[in-house]
């Protein structure tokens, strides 16, 4: 009897010790009906898989709140503009004009980004400058940002705690939690996540379901033709159909920099007049063109191209014959490049009933 | 009791979680895991993504240049043995020092110990490797090459600034590949511009790390003095380029060091 406490010891280290992975916690954390992202077959077969936070999964719920939001002018002082507004889905869920006009009346400097796509953005930078990390952290700066909605995030918050509905929906979408900002935008990016453009005429035709004219065949070529446009190093190719790469680049606008971009947010002189290269995808609907949306046509960003680099300390290395303006395209590249560069747009994208104002 | 206590003892000694090791008795490990750590340097000179940007570098020509971004593929590290047997590690690394990634590839695979006459790595892909797989990760990072140029992967990317003969900053684009002349397009001929890189004999007998050197300015030497006032864009379709890169390519690598 004098060793029972060995034993006792004993017998509790071997149960200290043993490999199980049972929790003994019976609480149960609210959890929202997944909805997991539906992966594009093409998207599938070539590229790596998208970007989802584990700490935002995809959900009914989630989604179901985060568009509401998305198309709700509750999140602008004024209750006037929502992010709708600049990012309309008959755009590609970008805005029609140059830049453009918040609550008060002011002009931006850049023109809106398209949304799509977005959860293979594998570097999470987002804007033209890459100042922010995380689409949800994205969606927070809209919402304060004087030129835009001008709220505050304190105000958005108490109205949604007022209202009728977004208490529940909160409730559906994250369970017993007070509405913060933070939820807000996670429950945003959801529904950003589920923006899928993946079913354009060169989807069809990769996927072996669409054939592409000779136009449009000539035009692939023109582009991925390093001699020629060359656009294939910075803009993917039938391998990623992204049509992006997501990165930062001069891409030869001009000689002097008004708007520095990335070296804005980098400190870095290396990186000044950088800025996104944005997906080719969507181009018939997503006019005009370019950071500044300086060009109003697709001949316009061709011509560009082809003619009219400006030089600077920190263009592109691949920007090609910069002395001479570009490589000079003939008229009938040009065009066929176009025709290839609009099979790219993806009609079903922009009438998705799953992304209309609700 | 005395029973019962070395009972417990052997019971709790079984369920224990440790992980196994693979240390025999006399604690020389049967496998050991392989890393190649990837630095680069001009002529000696460290270069990292630190020191892009700037013109700062003068190749062989004497043109002042600098760089911009680098990236690089290495593929089925080999360990050979004297037996004629080789541990071929079936995988590949993109080395992007642009980005600062890859510079560790640590595969995941167990290297027997014992002596080896040789450990080799292929610069980019043979062909076997280039074509006839589709790799999401490299797809994903814009590495491939035009499928009118015969499709596959870059082997390397290469490109910066430099000073022209009128003195003028303008770009370049060494992109090396598998060369192809495009003249009688679409039939293509090909020459093969992988090479083996031999980093020698090893005897290994424990974890071991080779430490592998990238000369920059190598590309630009030997046996073809580059001339970036002609070849510095558009490279990819040349045919006679991309076998000069080839040939130049054969002594940018060396093995630093070995750490075990």
């Amino acid at each position: 009897m004098k060793n029972k406490p060995f034993h006792i010891i004993y017998i509790l280290c071997f149960i200290l010790s043993s490999c199980s992975n049972e929790t003994t916690d019976s609480y149960v954390p609210y959890s929202a009906t997944p909805q997991p992202i539906d992966i594009p077959t093409l998207f599938e077969e070539n590229i790596i898989s998208p970007v989802i936070p584990t700490n935002n999964p995809q959900t009914v719920e989630g989604i179901a709140l985060g568009k509401k939001l998305f198309f709700d002018p509750i999140l602008s002082a004024d209750n006037t503009q929502a992010c709708a507004s600049c990012h309309a889905p008959q755009n590609a869920f970008t805005d029609s004009t140059r830049f453009s006009i918040g609550i008060d009346g002011i002009a931006g400097n850049r023109n809106s980004m398209p949304l799509f796509n977005l959860a293979w953005n594998y570097d999470e930078n987002f804007f033209w400058d890459g100042r922010v990390f995380s689409l949800e952290h994205q969606a927070i700066e809209p919402v304060t940002n004087p030129v835009e909605m001008h709220n505050t995030w304190e105000m958005v918050i108490s109205r949604l705690q007022q209202s009728n509905e977004y208490p529940d929906l909160f409730q559906a979408a994250f369970g017993g939690v007070t509405i913060t900002k933070e939820l807000a935008t996670k429950a945003m990016a959801q529904f950003e996540r589920t923006l899928i453009s993946a079913n354009s005429k060169f989807d069809r035709f990769s996927l072996g379901q669409a054939t592409l004219t000779t136009e449009e065949q000539n035009g692939l070529n023109v582009f991925m033709d390093e001699t020629k446009g060359d656009c294939f190093h910075c803009h993917g190719n039938p391998n990623n159909p992204l049509w992006t790469d997501n990165i930062f680049h001069n891409n030869g606008l001009d000689a002097t920099f008004t708007d520095l971009g990335l070296g804005e947010i980098s400190g870095d002189p290396a990186d000044n007049g950088k800025f996104k290269s944005p997906s080719l995808r969507n181009l018939a609907f997503t006019a005009p063109y370019m950071h500044d949306g300086r060009f109003n046509t697709l001949d316009e960003v061709i011509n560009h191209y082809s003619e009219g680099l400006q030089d600077s300390p920190t263009i592109d290395p691949l920007m090609k014959k910069v002395d001479e303006g570009g490589v000079h395209l003939s008229p009938q590249d040009k065009s066929d490049l176009k025709a290839f560069l609009l099979s790219l747009s993806d009609p079903s994208f922009i009438n998705n009933p799953d992304f209309q104002i609700p | 009791m005395k029973k019962i206590a070395a009972l417990l003892t052997l019971i709790t000694l079984a369920f224990s979680c440790s992980s196994d090791d693979d240390n025999q008795p006399n604690n020389v490990p049967q496998n050991v895991n392989a890393t190649f750590n990837f630095s680069h340097n001009w002529d000696g000179i460290s270069v990292t993504s630190t020191n892009f940007n700037t013109i700062q570098y003068i190749n062989a020509n004497g043109e002042e240049m600098s760089i911009e971004k680098l990236r690089h593929l290495i593929s089925n590290v080999t360990f050979h043995k004297s037996n004629g047997e080789t541990i071929v590690i079936d995988g590949y690394n993109l080395i992007d020092v642009t980005n600062d990634s890859g510079l560790v590839y640590a595969p995941d695979i167990d290297i027997p110990t014992g002596s080896y006459e040789n450990v080799s790595f292929t610069f980019g892909f043979n062909n076997d490797d280039n074509y006839n797989n589709n790799y999401p990760d490299l797809n994903s990072a814009s590495w491939n090459v035009p499928d009118m140029m015969g499709g596959g992967y870059h082997y390397m990317q290469l490109e910066g600034k430099f000073i022209n003969d009128a003195d003028v900053e303008i770009g370049y684009a060494y992109h090396t590949i598998r060369a192809v002349n495009l003249t009688n397009a679409p039939d293509l001929l090909f020459q093969d511009t992988f090479f083996i890189v031999d980093l020698g004999a090893v005897n290994v007998s424990n974890n071991i790390s080779f430490n592998i050197e990238m000369n920059i300015a190598e590309w630009f030497k030997n046996p073809n003095q580059w001339n970036l006032n002609i070849l510095n864009n558009m490279l990819m379709p040349n045919f006679d380029a991309q076998v000069m890169m080839y040939e130049n390519g054969q002594n940018a690598f060396s093995l630093g060091s070995i750490s075990q």
